[in-house]
């Protein structure tokens, strides 16, 4: 036997694919999520044994088994706990969390909630398909009110979540949505949320063609895609449509957003509002948004780094960072009052 | 009289105080009346004076009831003397009660002829009435059994701190120190160590320093000069104990610092401790909290489940996970213990026990939860439980349940309860640096390496953590494939599995001890089979039958799954097999499937430790004449 192998050189996609056959359904977006994940590792020349990726259950949870990196395929909510504890024992690790609309929203809401409060220095990636798919298509917590599926014959009463809301709610410091077959831009997402110290949340738009096919059709077809998709950038003005004459504005008087379009009653380029990354308010307003009124907010929509949670646990430890072979236990069980018993 | 409580007089010692073999005294007051401190206060001076001892604290599950009632009544027993103590004391010899509630809730402990020492400037009528006294049990005749000091300790308290000009809620705080100080007296132990705890615990307040120890100097000086008779002035000699360091220490302590000695041992450099707060389990929380220094991380996590799973990504990522709870909690955590089953990944599980079903009795030690740690999962899903057997023991079971983690990539659970992880006894420090080692051996090869490519000999899979280049693999709760650990959904290779990790737990039969008796023969007329926290009171009654003629031996239990390979011929040599548990009859059921021998079992529930009366009882009443 040999024994440790030095790092092995990556530079494409291909080197970021394990030998595992993809099982996901034909045409799923999960496909092409997988390909900008590979393609963001490749472009950032990511250390594969430095990396995991670490899932619950669903579909999207079957990603790690597609990436030739460490993987661990947990239970069902569960993946940001697990993930957390990775940081804790080694915070060198690279850890991404694959994680979808039921695993963390349903069962995981408690999980990803508290990775984003600590700040547990994470990328979430959430594949939000407003359904579930491995058990067959139930309506999820994301699913709009009124969705048909077998356990809402009649229309679904639930009020969705919004998964960027409840990100921002819980404390995220970096919140970011994407669509799966946007790749360029999905890849530039997911290279901010690596580089990003911090739980970053990533939303992606991700068509389930077997049970919920097109349910995001209303901004990403490609005949409404200019109008409805608003592709934020920091410092830019939060503009959009095919000429980019329409954009957001504060509605004069109120703390509300208001489409515009330049150049119409009396509107100015000067009206509309510039993208600040750091202002959570406005953060808060831009997920608020959503078709047909508004178009749907994509790109990196807050980003307000903060004080990592793994940093600061290791900080309180001391430094160096103190283990056990070092320790003097010997001392800690002789603490306190003792006595000696002659001989 | 009870055996536990030997008060019969020896012979006079030189300072004309009558010597006793042992004694059993509780603290009794309401909760916000310091019992807890004077309890333990007198635990550390009774150490210090070389008496083995055993405690049992007892507190209410509210955090403050209502003061001067039942229900709020807390209380620390202790058992101390000048021979083997195994339990806190079936009866209590000298009772003290800082009001009504406590002389009404424990006034039933007491032995007939035991002293009661009560605060009678508590006993107003509205305490009285508070406690559901309708007359006074001082004057009633409710005490005519018993030797009776009536002093007014709240006024002795309130002359001796007068001077510190403290309010008269913060004065009569100081009761508990005065009361302590009296019952040093009485059993001729030194001050010093309270003296200097107190100093340290008020050195942000150092009025409050000195009114607490002008109460306790008080109290001690009060013994001294008042005319309190024979009834009063005692001295316990120092237990014969092996040469060597000693202290106190609590299961609690002893779990936490066995840990750390067994991740040292295992030569791994970081515990990620990760909980959430339960009773009894929180005080090893706090207590590793406090330990980061050492090298441990401690995760207070959102949710039970969170614990565990933040545990498991821990042990994945080379650090060793524990997490800790009591009953409910572990039930949480069942399905992430599917989870490090399947993923076969070292795992330290502890249960501190408590009186259930749901929340039960939060407060109250129970052992019921063993079914649960054994079968209490979905599935074939096979795992080692241990379970500690006093405070002292927790420091090696802790290092056992390491050891085996480990070794067999398994998560183990180990079985404690809320009264080990309160009672505390001496312990003979021992040199962690001569402990056995038992290093892991992270994989490092990458030839011929899959994830569950087993050892031949222990079955463990190799742990593998990322952060190694070479070996990048994925694992997770999916059935893999026996000889490429990729996933599978092959029949026979599921069947194949699900025996290979059934062995795997099988094997470590052949890797721990076989099964000893503690006391007697092994073999005879009967033997009484126990797990947990019953080890003293089983310990005791054996050694009293036992002086009484009877042909009955003690086997005690550490590994509960696997059984030590040898337990069931053992168990056959014993015409009788008599199994006390504070549950409803959970061991003895397994030892009747597993061995087909006629076990019996002898199951008290009541939040208590066993009492060496009742498992006495049961002995001869099972065997007739010797
Ligand atoms: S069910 Fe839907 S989400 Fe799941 S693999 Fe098929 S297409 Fe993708």
């Amino acid at each position: 036997m040999t024994t440790a192998a030095a790092p092995r050189p990556v530079s494409s996609p291909k080197d970021y694919a394990s030998d595992q056959e993809v099982r996901w359904c034909p045409g799923c977006g999960d496909y092409a999520i997988l390909k900008a994940v590979q393609k963001t590792l490749a472009d950032l020349g990511a250390a594969r044994e430095r990396t995991v990726f670490v899932s619950g259950i669903g579909c999207s949870s079957r990603f790690p088994y597609y990436v030739s990196t460490y993987g661990f395929h947990t239970i069902h909510g569960r993946a940001p706990a697990v993930a957390t504890g990775i940081k804790l024992a080694n915070p060198e690790l690279d850890v991404w969390v694959i994680t979808g609309d039921g695993d963390g929203l349903s069962i995981g809401g408690n999980h990803l909630l508290h990775a984003l409060r600590r700040n547990v220095n994470l990328q979430i990636i959430l594949f939000n398909n407003e359904i579930y798919g491995l058990t067959k298509g139930q309506y999820s917590p994301t699913s709009r009110r009124g969705t048909r599926s077998p356990s809402s014959p009649q229309g679904s009463v639930d009020n969705p979540v919004s998964p960027c809301a409840f990100a921002l709610g819980a404390g995220a410091r970096f919140v970011a949505r994407a669509i799966d077959t946007q790749q360029p831009q999905l890849v530039e997402v997911l290279k901010r949320a690596y580089h990003h110290r911090g739980a970053s949340f990533v939303e992606v738009f991700q068509n389930c063609v077997v049970y919920n096919d097109e349910v995001f059709a209303d901004f990403t077809d490609k005949s409404v895609a200019p109008e409805m998709q608003l592709h934020v950038e920091h410092g830019k003005p939060l503009l959009f449509g095919k000429d980019r004459k329409r954009g957001l504005r504060l509605k004069p008087g109120t703390l509300e957003l208001e489409a515009v379009t330049v150049g119409e009653g009396g509107v100015t380029e000067k009206d509309i509002l510039v993208h600040d990354q750091t202002n959570r308010t406005l953060a808060s307003l831009l997920v608020s948004l959503s078709p047909p009124a508004f178009p749907m907010v994509l790109g990196v929509i807050y980003c307000d780094p903060a004080p990592v949670y793994e940093d600061e646990i290791y900080a309180q430890m001391g430094t160096p960072v103190p283990g056990l072979q070092g320790a003097d236990l010997n001392a800690l069980l002789r603490q306190g009052q003792t006595w000696t018993v002659g001989g | 009289m009870s055996p536990t409580s030997t008060t019969a007089p020896r012979s006079p010692a030189a300072d004309g105080r009558q010597v006793l073999e042992s004694v059993v005294i509780r603290f009794a007051g309401d909760s916000g009346d310091g019992m807890q401190f004077a309890g333990l206060q007198f635990t550390l001076e009774t150490a210090l004076a070389g008496s083995d001892l055993a405690t049992f604290p007892d507190y209410p599950a509210e955090i403050r009831a209502p003061a001067g009632t039942t229900y709020g009544v807390s209380s620390f027993q202790i058992h101390f003397g000048g021979t083997e103590i195994r339990t806190a004391g079936d009866q209590v010899d000298v009772l003290v009660a800082m009001n009504p509630a406590a002389l009404k809730v424990n006034l039933q402990d007491l032995r007939p002829g035991g002293t009661v020492v009560v605060d009678v400037g508590a006993f107003t009528e509205r305490n009285l009435a508070k406690a559901g006294f309708e007359t006074n049990p001082l004057e009633d005749g409710t005490l005519a059994r018993y030797q009776v000091l009536k002093l007014d300790i709240s006024k002795l308290t309130l002359d001796a701190v007068e001077r510190f000009g403290l309010g008269q809620k913060e004065s009569l705080r100081c009761r508990n120190m005065w009361a302590l100080g009296l019952m040093l007296w009485m059993y001729d132990r030194d001050r010093q160590a309270t003296i200097d705890w107190l100093s340290k615990k008020f050195a942000k307040r150092p009025e409050l320093a000195q009114a607490n120890i002008a109460a306790l100097n008080a109290g001690h000086a009060f013994g001294e000069t008042a005319e309190l008779g024979a009834i009063a002035r005692f001295t316990v000699p120092p237990a014969p104990a092996e040469p060597g360091l000693y202290r106190t220490v609590s299961g609690t302590e002893a779990l936490g610092w066995g840990l750390l000695a067994g991740a040292k041992a295992a030569g791994l450099d970081r515990i990620v401790f990760a909980s959430y707060p339960i009773t009894p389990a929180s005080p090893l929380l706090h207590l590793l909290s406090g330990l980061k220094k050492y090298g441990v991380v401690t995760f207070q996590a959102e949710d039970e489940i969170a614990a565990v799973t933040a545990a498991i990504g821990a042990s994945y990522a080379g650090a060793l996970g524990v997490t800790s709870s009591s009953g409910p909690g572990i039930a949480l955590k069942t399905e992430a213990l599917g989870l490090a089953v399947m993923a076969e990944l070292p795992l330290v599980v502890i249960n501190s026990q408590r009186a259930g079903p749901s929340t039960g009795m939060p407060t109250k030690t129970d052992q019921a939860d063993l079914f649960q740690a054994v079968y209490g999962r979905n599935a074939d899903t096979p795992l080692p439980v241990l379970a500690a057997a006093t405070p002292a023991d927790c420091f090696e079971v802790a290092i056992e349940a390491v050891r085996l983690a480990t070794k067999y990539m398994t998560p183990v659970i180990l079985l404690s309860d809320g009264y080990l992880a309160n009672a505390a006894e001496p312990w003979l420090i021992p040199d962690v640096e001569t402990l056995p080692r038992f290093p892991v051996r992270f994989r490092t090869e990458v030839d011929g390496f899959h994830p569950y490519q087993r050892d031949p000999e222990t079955l463990a899979r190799p742990w593998a953590v990322p952060g190694t280049p070479g070996l990048e693999h994925r694992i997770g709760g999916i059935e893999k494939d026996y000889d490429t650990g990729h996933i599978s959904y092959d029949p026979e290779n599921h069947h194949r599995m699900t025996k290979a990790r059934a062995a795997k737990i099988a094997g470590i039969a052949n890797d721990i001890p076989l099964q000893r008796v503690s006391i007697g023969e092994d073999r005879g007329r009967m033997a009484v089979v126990g797990w947990g926290s019953t080890y003293g009171p089983i310990r005791q009654a054996v050694e009293q039958v036992r002086r009484q003629g009877y042909a009955v031996s003690q086997i005690h239990l550490r590994y509960l799954n696997p059984f030590p390979r040898n337990l069931g011929e053992l168990l056959r040599r014993f015409e009788q097999i008599l199994v006390p548990e504070m549950n409803n009859g959970q061991l003895v059921q397994m030892l009747r499937s597993a061995y087909l021998v006629p076990a019996e079992g002898l199951n008290r529930i009541t939040g208590k430790p066993f009492k060496v009366a009742e498992i006495v009882e049961a002995i001869k009443e099972r065997l007739g004449s010797r």
